[in-house]
């Protein structure tokens, strides 16, 4: 649906003809930044609840944490931090005019986030493999407040992941109309937006992984 | 005017293109306003029913009426008792007046042709229809029994269905979501550069924070209702105190929510009410900054007062203090509100239309809600009135006789320009002082049987309760009967109804510089520069 959201951003300007209204990227943008504002405050339920775990259960949120894989995790910060960078450089491509490269860096960000993707699922499945995950025997035997711990790794990361999804859906989106034009050194503001979405991703990222793999 | 534009009637957003699609693919906000309109009523209408049958069980102390079905006692009973709280709560008074006469008039008001995003309007509305299905949908499937709140651990571990209403209320969420975005961006970007902030309608003011406060809380209970179906369909537990999860921490999170939405219902209905009273007193309105300040405060406050719900159930005791003080200090800003309307209607020239009529209802009965939640606010008041019929009868004054009749009385105040037509004004008086009738007859005796120790969500009850519940349950007869009356003379009046002027009360906001209906882009012509939203001429316009 987030995909929805912003492409109907960039979609202002070429609606009907009936109306005339002029090209706004300011306004574009502030409805862009809107929906960030909801998108963290749907984490923010997240980490309210984590603070509130973490506090009751310190001990237990330590011992959970030592199960978790901090190589892969440092890996997947770098891919994301990366990522970020590529993304903001094909902006300013697309505003210098060279719209080539602009389309090479969305490729090397969506490969960034198809690499993340991967090593995560590598993640998931060494724990799947353990039957560490909830349901299982070995998960209701775990102290409780470890379980917990569990709980929210799977939901927080897991809901990462699918924005992982989706912005990568949206940079293919946006990639498609700038190879079609209709996203140009003029009109930009959808490109903008998916970016700021990807630094949204980003940004929440920087945060799950030390709460969940270094703090701990 | 020519003989031509006599014959033909003038091209306006209604009547500008026809066929079901031209509906379902616009982006005009006026014809979105009127298909809120429409999706809206039907869903309310269901409700109605819904809240019909309650008290229709409740006439009795036994259990005798919704015992159809083979179905266990008050079992019934509870899934109505949920049904008719999810649609009336996120389906009717949440989005009620932004969605509808939000949509109709904001950007008019403004002098603008449409909202900024005109595309994610329409989307809003599919997001709205698809999780109005829904629920109506869970029907099908036995209807949830946990109450509108969806309280763990019982609604993880009822054998009720309860992911589909929830996922309802999910998607419904989105709606009000994008709604609030657009309005906020609208405001911001599209108004007249003659229209300064403090320049604009009072409504628009309302709208303003309404979709604030939209945009902060529900993404909160869009987390919480996403964490219920997790646990109940891949059995993710988070609130499950097996794995040390904590429930109270559920109902904190619902509050977080589920307060500021409280004042989603009530703030553009505050709005509507410094527009109609303004109106057809004739008079500037008194203390507009005043008014305009209110609205963003009780926006803000009212985010912090969540826990004043849940003074039973366990929390510290400074963290109840603080919190029964800022239930206390909310009151403020709408009291400021409640004295600056009183004080445009002094020395005013009071025209007693029906909008005008019912806008007065309303400020009686807020008044009468808005005293109960200070009873409820007090600590040692509400461990005793805590669940109990009062709280049912505070929130029904405060919902349905404030936010609801400020809805029928928006309806009987743009329904000239929505429609061009004008309304049999006897009939909607009738209709409107039934209404209050049966409204307090309805509730009143809530109150007195709640103070006596009538649980609420009950569905029998003991024999010293009888009266109050016979009385209560008389008066919603009464209420569904008026109700039936006011929609059908709008429903008459829209089809065979007399023409109306463009501006037939004498408002002077910009809604009533264009002509009634509206053409597709709002205004013909802009007024050279724009009137202040209260300057009212001298002579009365005809």
């Amino acid at each position: 649906m987030s995909t929805a959201v912003v492409n109907a951003n960039s979609a202002h300007d070429s609606h009907d003809a009936e109306h005339h209204m002029p090209y706004d990227p300011m306004g574009i943008k502030i409805g862009m930044w809107l929906f960030l504002f909801t998108e963290l405050l749907l984490f923010g339920g997240l980490f309210i609840i984590f603070a509130v775990y973490s506090h009751m259960y310190p001990r237990e949120f330590h011992q959970g944490s030592s199960h978790l894989s901090v190589p892969m995790a440092t890996f997947n910060t770098f891919l994301l931090i990366t990522s970020s960078m590529t993304i903001a450089q094909s902006i300013t491509a697309l505003r210098t005019g060279n719209k080539k490269l602009c389309l090479s860096l969305l490729t090397f960000t969506i490969a960034c986030a198809a690499g993340f993707l991967v090593v995560k699922s590598f993640e998931w499945g060494a724990k799947f493999h353990h039957d560490l995950y909830p349901g299982t025997e070995v998960y209701f035997a775990l102290q409780p407040g470890e379980s917990a711990f569990f709980s929210l790794y799977y939901l927080m990361t897991g809901l990462h992941a699918l924005h992982v999804i989706i912005g990568g859906i949206l940079i293919a989106v946006v990639m498609r109309a700038v190879s079609k034009g209709t996203v140009n050194q003029e009109k930009y503001a959808f490109l903008e937006n998916a970016g700021l979405y990807w630094h949204l991703v980003d940004l929440i990222w920087i945060y799950l992984f030390p709460l969940f793999y270094l703090v701990g | 005017m020519s003989e031509a534009a006599v014959d033909k009637p003038k091209v306006n957003y209604y009547n500008a293109k026809s066929g079901i699609m031209s509906w379902l693919t616009t982006t005009d906000h006026k014809r979105l306003g009127i298909m809120y309109l429409y999706s809206l009523g039907v869903f309310f209408a269901f409700a109605v029913f819904m809240a019909f049958l309650l008290r229709l069980e409740l006439f009795t102390p036994e259990i005798d009426v919704l015992t159809f079905g083979g179905a266990q006692a008050g079992d019934l009973y509870n899934r109505i008792l949920t049904l008719h709280g999810i649609v009336m709560v996120f389906l009717f008074i949440v989005p009620g007046l932004p969605a509808v006469f939000g949509n109709f008039c904001l950007p008019i008001m403004i002098g603008a042709e449409d909202v900024f995003f005109p595309r994610i309007n329409l989307l809003s509305w599919y997001c709205y229809v698809l999780g109005g299905l829904f629920a109506i949908f869970s029907i099908a499937l036995g209807g949830p029994d946990t109450g509108w709140t969806f309280y763990v651990p019982y609604s993880t571990t009822t054998g009720h269905n309860v992911y589909v209403p929830v996922l309802a209320a999910f998607i419904v969420g989105w709606s009000s979501i994008l709604t609030g975005l657009n309005f906020v961006t609208t405001v911001h970007r599209l108004r007249n550069k003659n229209m300064s902030w403090f320049k604009m309608p009072l409504f628009v003011w309302s709208l303003y924070a309404t979709g604030w406060v939209q945009i902060i809380a529900t993404p909160v209970i869009g987390i919480l209702l996403l964490l219920v179906m997790m646990e109940k369909v891949f059995g993710i537990p988070v609130f499950d105190p097996r794995i040390g999860g904590d429930p109270v921490l559920f109902e904190h999170i619902f509050w977080i929510y589920s307060h500021p939405a409280v004042y989603i219902m009530i703030l553009p209905a505050m709005g509507v009410v410094s527009e109609i009273i303004a109106t057809f007193s004739r008079k500037t309105i008194f203390g507009y900054h005043f008014i305009a300040y209110s609205s963003i405060a009780i926006a803000a406050i009212g985010s912090l007062v969540w826990a004043h719900h849940m003074f039973t159930s366990g929390m510290a005791n400074e963290a109840r203090v603080i919190f029964s003080f800022l239930t206390f200090f909310v009151a403020v800003p709408s009291a400021v509100k409640v004295f600056n309307w009183i004080a445009t209607m002094y020395k005013g020239s009071i025209r007693l239309s029906p909008p005008m009529v019912y806008t007065m209802m309303f400020i009686l009965i807020f008044s009468i809600g808005g005293f109960t939640g200070l009873h409820l606010g007090a600590l040692s008041v509400d461990i005793h009135l805590h669940d109990t019929a009062f709280v049912v009868a505070h929130f029904h004054y405060v919902m349905f006789g404030s936010a609801g009749i400020i809805f029928f009385a928006a309806m009987h105040y743009w329904f000239p320009k929505m429609s061009g037509k004008l309304y049999n004004e006897v009939v909607a008086h009738i209709a409107g002082v039934l209404f209050f009738i049966g409204f307090n007859a309805t509730y009143f005796p809530l109150f007195i049987a709640g103070y006596l120790g009538m649980p609420r969500r009950y569905a029998s009850y003991l024999p010293e309760y009888e009266f109050y519940h016979k009385f209560s349950t008389i008066g919603s007869w009464v209420m569904i009967f008026s109700m039936l009356l006011m929609f059908g003379n709008l429903i008459y009046a829209a089809r065979k109804g007399k023409k109306s002027s463009d501006n037939p009360w004498g408002g002077a906001t910009l809604e009533w510089h264009t002509s009634s209906p509206p053409p597709t882009l709002n205004f013909d012509k802009l007024p050279d520069d724009i009137p202040g939203s209260y300057d009212y001429p001298l002579e009365v316009v005809k």
